[in-house]
């Protein structure tokens, strides 16, 4: 009896460790259909993200891949290390991932890549750290953000009158880099010189001193006709000062916002049109790129190309990176069509 | 070899059910075994010793901070400081060496020095002063967090020695990773310590009763700094392994990881109150709590259900710690 316990204990120990593969491979996929595909979302419970799932369900649908979705509770920068590793553990071919740092799942990621498993980032990119990731899906072109801004606002106001910038904090990196954009947009092209930018203010990304800022904005200008808050808690707040104030539709709000955030200022016309992109290309763009890296069928290099369905053709850019699509406009025929 | 195998068999079975009710920890076996079991139900991935071996550097860190908050709780305290302390640790510990130019060697000790340092003035504060240890910590898990985003900000810092970086990469027998020999190393001295010598049994006294532990001239004071500076040298410990895991240091790294490390002691059977406990609960509900969520997140269980089981299994062993105890009087 104890003899046999023990050849019991054995085997399944011997059955265990048989069991464990180091540095073993994903096994190549031969169809698309054998593809597995999981995005790794910043945190669970923001509808942003739901959006992007609903883009790569799209493409799943498309190519027959599996795709999969999880997500930490939490989203601080280390918070989806286990995420991935398990995904490494489920031997799927891509691991599509919103990281939450540029640089701490780097060793997670080479862990992934050493087991042959393509790391896409997605909707935003690892700068500074592009070596560890295979590609990236970037939601729009953000070096056209700021002139699409102004072409927006001078699309309503017949591109004549002052405004305002309410900005995130003075050193925020990606809104300074879109007001360079305007200001250079408003420079160069002839089509703004009846535009003139008065002042920026920085509301700090924090509701209240948005709120004052924009309200001290509609005293201080009698001639104010538009405010652009290319960040979504500033235009939030201009445009409950604008509508708070009455002022609408004489000064105009845009910006970049969410469409559940604005929905009631755009049904109630206090803002006629704001910008995003949409997640949901984004994610649909992914789908595409990965399923083409996994199956070996594209090159995860500058100039590769490939085709989708819905969106046609895309070239990849330095480091691997693809554009998913130009900025999108929201107003009041189309808001009812999107819910993040 | 016996002539009547089922008598035999059934007293095994009593003697094990007696030794079981006895024992506290008990329930903390069962559970280990439940939380395996389930886990390899859970997903076809999960039953892999490569993985199940992997995994633990990624919660390996709470285990170090549980052994000394096991000292700290049976001292009757609790020390909320300690993931604060840790990203304290790894920030000063980045900013010594990266921007600083020391020697990674010398570091690691200032490092351990600097651990000891943030819970000794726990300490002080606690036993000098008289306050509550839980309001101590609760301000110097503001205090240390804030220091840490003081120095860095929101960036990383990285540029270690490839000896420092990837303990977890560092494999005995290319299977049991260098942070769970440490921790296990850590948990048998501690134990030791904890339960074979006369610190350990004034650590109880003081939990247990302070007037009486004073009146019996023990040292309750020292006994306190004591315990509080062993939480900060294991921060100084969590920190290294920590930033040696990742390459970088943040200000943000293990946020919010008190509440994981006190869940596991108290899931290990220690009393909150003080006076009771044992080192090897704690270092089964670890793994507990670890093996569990590896399997869920395994088989892609959402992470809000995820926090919901440990939830239940905390409340359930509580439960079940208490029913024993009403059972054995």
């Amino acid at each position: 009896m104890q003899k046999k316990r023990t050849l019991g204990f054995g085997l399944a120990l011997t059955f265990l460790i048989a069991g464990c593969g180091e540095l073993g491979q994903v096994e190549p996929p031969e169809t698309a259909e054998d593809v597995r595909i999981v995005y790794i979302a910043k945190n669970v419970g923001n509808p942003y993200f739901d959006a992007i799932h609903a883009g790569f369900r799209q493409a799943s649908a498309e190519l027959g891949f599996e795709f999969t979705t999880t997500a930490p509770a939490t989203p601080d920068a280390t918070s989806q290390i286990p995420y991935v590793r398990e995904q490494i553990q489920r031997g799927v071919h891509v691991i599509s991932i919103s990281p939450n740092s540029t640089d701490a799942l780097n060793r997670v990621f080479r862990q992934a890549r050493d087991r042959g498993i393509n790391v896409l980032s997605v909707n935003s990119d690892i700068t500074g750290s592009e070596d560890y990731r295979d590609g990236a899906i970037l939601p729009m072109d953000f070096d056209l953000t700021g002139e699409s801004q102004i072409e927006l606002l001078g699309s309503l106001i017949d591109y004549e009158g002052k405004f305002a910038i309410l900005s995130a904090t003075t050193d925020a990196p990606d809104q300074n880099y879109w007001i360079e954009g305007m200001k250079a947009a408003l420079e160069e092209d002839p089509k703004y010189e009846n535009m003139e930018l008065l002042t920026i203010v920085y509301g700090d990304d924090e509701p209240e001193k948005s709120l004052r800022e924009a309200e001290a904005l509609l005293t201080r200008y009698d001639d104010l006709r538009g405010i652009i808050a290319p960040t979504t808690v500033g235009i939030d707040a201009a445009a409950r000062a604008v509508e708070n104030a009455g002022r609408a539709p004489g000064v105009q709000v845009t910006g970049l916002g969410l469409p559940n955030q604005m929905r009631r200022f755009v049904e109630n016309g206090t803002v006629e049109a704001f910008a995003l992109w949409s997640p949901y290309r984004v994610g649909y763009v992914a789908g595409y790129k990965g399923v083409k890296l996994a199956m070996g069928e594209l090159e995860a290099a500058e100039g590769s190309v490939f085709s989708t369905d819905e969106f046609g053709e895309f070239e990849m850019r330095a480091n691997a990176v693809t554009i998913a699509g130009p900025p999108l406009i929201f107003n009041r025929d189309n808001i009812g069509d999107f819910d993040f | 070899m016996n002539k009547n195998p089922t008598d035999t068999a059934t007293g095994r079975w009593r003697t094990l059910l007696r030794w079981t009710a006895r024992r506290p920890e008990s329930i903390t076996v069962l559970l280990l075994v439940a939380a395996f079991a389930v886990s390899c139900l859970l997903s076809p991935y999960f039953l892999d010793l490569f993985f199940i071996f992997d995994s633990t550097s990624l919660y390996i860190e709470i285990g170090i901070l549980a052994l000394a908050m096991t000292f700290v709780v049976i001292s009757g305290n609790i020390d909320l400081s300690v993931a604060s302390g840790l990203a304290l640790v790894a920030v000063v510990t980045a900013i010594l060496h990266v921007q600083l130019g020391l020697p990674m060697e010398l570091v690691v000790v200032l490092a351990l020095l600097f651990g000891t340092l943030l819970g000794l003035f726990n300490g002080l504060l606690v036993a000098k002063l008289g306050l509550p240890s839980l309001a101590v910590t609760l301000g110097t898990l503001a205090l240390y967090r804030g220091v840490a985003q003081i120095l860095l900000g929101d960036h990383s810092l990285s540029g270690f020695p490839d000896w420092f970086v990837g303990a977890d990469f560092v494999k005995a027998g290319g299977l049991i990773p260098l942070p769970l020999i440490v921790f296990i190393a850590l948990a048998v001295l501690l134990g030791l310590v904890l339960h074979k010598t006369v610190f350990g049994r004034y650590v109880y006294a003081v939990g247990a009763n302070e007037a009486a532990a004073r009146y019996a001239g023990i040292p309750v004071d020292r006994v306190k700094i004591a315990v509080f500076a062993l939480s900060g040298l294991m921060m100084g410990v969590g920190a290294l392994l920590m930033v040696s895991r990742l390459g970088v240091a943040r200000y943000d790294l293990a946020i919010g990881h008190e509440l994981a490390v006190v869940t596991t002691v108290v899931l290990g059977g220690v009393h909150i109150y003080g006076g009771r406990g044992a080192l090897v609960g704690v270092a089964l509900a670890l793994f507990i709590i670890g093996f569990l969520r590896t399997g869920m997140g395994v088989a892609n269980i959402r992470s809000e259900s995820q926090l919901v089981v440990v939830g239940i299994l905390l409340l359930v062993a509580v439960a079940l710690g208490n029913l024993m105890e009403k059972c054995r009087k």
